[in-house]
């Protein structure tokens, strides 16, 4: 175990919710989460209290049936997960003063909701809702209000939901003068799938299919979490050998997904030649994962209970020595990125999130690393395997594209340490876990996974129910790092120019599909 | 672009110095290995380098154009659509440009516009968040014009299918010339489905 989890931080959590919501109990899971109802008046002053200790909020969603909103926050390891009773014609408290990001997700709760819930907040827009939708209530189709910006020689410049280059859609409004851009408003939700139904429609256990197509950059993270969560509720006990090829899937992931996008920033720059040699060391690196794991993106390679494919010493040989090959081509990729003064030039002080900013819009993952944020789940914690490795968490203090950048080589170079070690220590196979005890006894459980993707944390919370024999989801959300990082993407990119958009974007490399769900 | 190039086999580019303009003008002088033929060096030991032994003549405006067509004619160029995709589909297209595949070796390329695309490549079960941007992109590419469903989703729908959001297989909304199933299609077998595909269509129905 490397993190020093304060006791201290963590009681202030456990007191605040004893105080304020006495109803919360401790749920089953590799981490502490804390969960219950939350009495209407105390929905404020807990958000303010948890504010004021330095937490952060997570994630917002009401449940399928628009009885309940619930609601996450985090301080240091520690989950509280509380909901509020939604009563008729109540106008729910505005959480964006003081967390920045509630603004969407409220925003995406009342168009996911039906409009049964209304929050008294001054920006009533719908999010997710385009007026598209197939449903008896749904907002009327008319042009998303965009803020204007007026003045002499300010120009605005639309671009999507189809961009471009080869990248998912959404629009985005840039209001500028000359090519300085002086705001950025983003509008997504373009490809919202209406996954959380989808999913009470399929047997609980045929879940994770659909949480490896959710996004599919992270479709590790995104089945970990969600096989995290089914297990918690079920209280599933997996097996060690499990857990340890579940984070070499998941390091393996985040190092795919960082060859590819560090090429791309070189080629975003101007140089090619980056994105030529870090696209054929990608290519290498999924070529490996077909060849072990049967998938090049690892989708479907983690189920609930276990993982797909197990490896025997000849596999486990060829991934060390893919990972002693990479390493020195890495480093000599870094020296001549770090020496280009072409790219140094494009990237330093491009896009820049200064800590202060970081830490008041909430700015999480990679990208809150870059700027000073030390939050890295694979640190904190006693969870296996991620307490026997001794992560080292990435951390810059600059905040613009140089730094992100940065970061993603550091993390890539700590992930291919982090498979030789866990390759070097996987445990050996364990007697097969006695997975169906549980399941004709199981009545509305609930369960929380959280893991730390590439791109940040991954948070799955669900509730399971016994319906007819058959196990199905009553109620899921899962959540993206993105939520929180879009809107300061919008911040990052003032006073920039246009062309530089492309590169900042690009550093950040946000999910659409994961955010629109 | 053929009366440039007619000019071109004629008059030799006017950038160039006035020697090279006894280059040949035979359409193969484009390929790149004889492109760089103004350097004096190489025009002076032609027994090397074949193709600039053949002797200059003018090229009828019609030969001209058959010739380029038969270069450059079969080159394709594709605008992605991402119609609700989760990001593999494209992660995999990504993919054909890196240097196993050398996707612009085949003469096929990704391009920014509708407007200046042969085919387009849509994913995803068709958001109907994404449907009016989507047609607006099939009605802005030039005929004849090929709607390629790529991935599960785009295919029939995969495991989204058809609800209160989206629209399930691609077919559903608009006429489909090929489908690529895969989740996600790897980007060899996409190469293969699309070289196929061109390789079969009616002189008629080639990209202009």
């Amino acid at each position: 175990m490397t993190s020093s989890a304060p006791p201290l931080q963590r009681t202030i959590l456990q007191r605040l919710l004893q105080e304020l919501c006495p109803d919360c109990q401790r749920l089953p899971g590799p981490f502490p989460v804390w969960h219950g109802p939350c009495p209407g008046a105390q929905w404020w002053p807990l958000a303010q209290r948890i504010h004021q200790a330095g937490g952060r909020l997570v994630a917002l969603w009401p449940d399928a049936h628009a009885t309940l909103l619930h609601v996450t926050y985090a301080l240091e390891e520690t989950l509280a997960w509380v909901w509020l009773e939604l009563g008729k014609a109540q106008k729910i408290p505005d959480l964006s003063p003081l967390f920045p990001a509630a603004n969407r997700l409220q925003r995406a709760a009342v168009d996911l909701a039906d409009f049964s819930l209304a929050f008294d907040a001054p920006d009533q827009r719908p999010w997710l809702d385009h007026g598209c939708w197939l449903r008896e209530q749904s907002a009327p189709p008319q042009p998303y209000a965009f803020v204007p910006v007026t003045g002499e020689g300010v120009h605005e410049i639309a671009v999507g939901p189809i961009h471009a280059g080869i990248i998912e859609p959404g629009h985005f409004r840039f209001s500028v003068v000359g090519e300085k851009v002086l705001r950025l408003e983003a509008h997504l939700g373009y490809t919202h799938k209406g996954a959380a139904a989808r999913w009470r429609q399929r047997p609980a256990l045929l879940g994770h299919e659909l949480a490896a197509r959710l996004c599919g950059d992270s479709t590790v993270a995104y089945s970990w979490a969600f096989c995290m969560a089914l297990e918690a509720a079920l209280d599933w006990r997996v097996a060690e050998r499990t857990l340890w090829l579940r984070a070499l899937l998941l390091e393996r992931e985040r190092v795919a997904n960082h060859l590819g996008d560090l090429g791309a920033l070189g080629n975003d720059a101007g140089f090619a030649v980056g994105l030529a040699h870090f696209s054929r060391l990608r290519e290498d690196w999924l070529r490996l994962s077909k060849a072990l794991f049967g998938h090049r993106l690892l989708m479907d390679s983690i189920l609930p209970g276990g993982v797909r494919t197990d490896l025997d010493k000849t596999q486990c040989a060829l991934l060390h020595a893919q990972c002693v090959a990479l390493e020195p081509e890495l480093l000599t990729l870094r020296d001549i990125y770090e020496g280009h003064a072409g790219l140094q030039d494009r990237f330093g002080t491009t896009g820049q999130v200064l800590p202060g900013l970081a830490r008041q819009l909430g700015l999480t993952g990679l990208a809150g690393r870059a700027s000073g944020m030390a939050a890295d789940l694979r640190c904190h914690g006693n969870w296996a395997p991620y307490n026997a490795l001794d992560v080292q968490a990435a951390l810059r203090e600059e905040g613009d594209v140089a730094a992100r950048v940065a970061v993603r080589f550091d993390e890539t170079l700590e992930s291919l340490r982090l498979i030789r070690l866990i390759l070097d220590h996987l445990p050996a196979p364990g007697p097969a876990v006695a997975a169906q005890q549980n399941l004709a006894s199981t009545h509305a459980v609930r369960g929380l996974g959280r893991v730390e993707g590439w791109r940040g944390e991954i948070q799955v919370a669900l509730q399971l129910e016994n319906h007819r024999d058959s196990l199905t989801l009553r109620d899921i959300h899962l959540h993206d790092p993105s939520w929180q990082n879009w809107p300061v993407l919008e911040h990052a990119i003032l006073g920039n120019i246009v062309p530089d958009f492309p590169l900042i974007n690009k550093s950040f490399n946000l999910c659409y599909s994961g955010h629109d769900q | 672009m053929w009366k440039l190039f007619n000019q071109i086999t004629r008059h030799g580019l006017c950038t160039e110095k006035p020697g090279s303009l006894t280059r040949p003008s035979s359409a193969t002088s484009l390929t790149p290995d004889t492109n760089h033929g103004s350097d004096p060096g190489l025009t002076q030991t032609p027994s090397e380098i074949p193709v600039l032994c053949a002797a200059p003549r003018d090229l009828a405006p019609h030969e001209a154009h058959q010739r380029l067509l038969k270069i450059v004619g079969r080159a394709l160029t594709i605008r992605a659509v991402d119609a609700g995709s989760c990001n593999g589909c494209e992660l995999e297209m990504h993919a054909l440009s890196n240097p196993y595949y050398n996707l612009e070796g085949a003469g096929i390329r990704f391009v920014a516009s509708p407007r200046h695309a042969d085919l387009l490549l849509v994913t995803g079960p068709v958001a109907r968040n994404m449907v009016q941007a989507l047609l607006r992109a099939i009605e802005a590419t030039p005929r004849p014009r090929y709607v390629v469903a790529l991935g599960e989703c785009a295919c029939s729908g995969g495991l989204f299918g058809e609800s209160y959001a989206t629209h399930g297989a691609l077919s559903e909304v608009t006429p489909v010339d090929l489908c690529i199933p895969g989740c996600p299609p790897e980007p060899g077998f996409i190469l293969q489905c699309l070289l196929t595909f061109l390789e079969r269509l009616p002189a008629s129905r080639l990209p202009a």
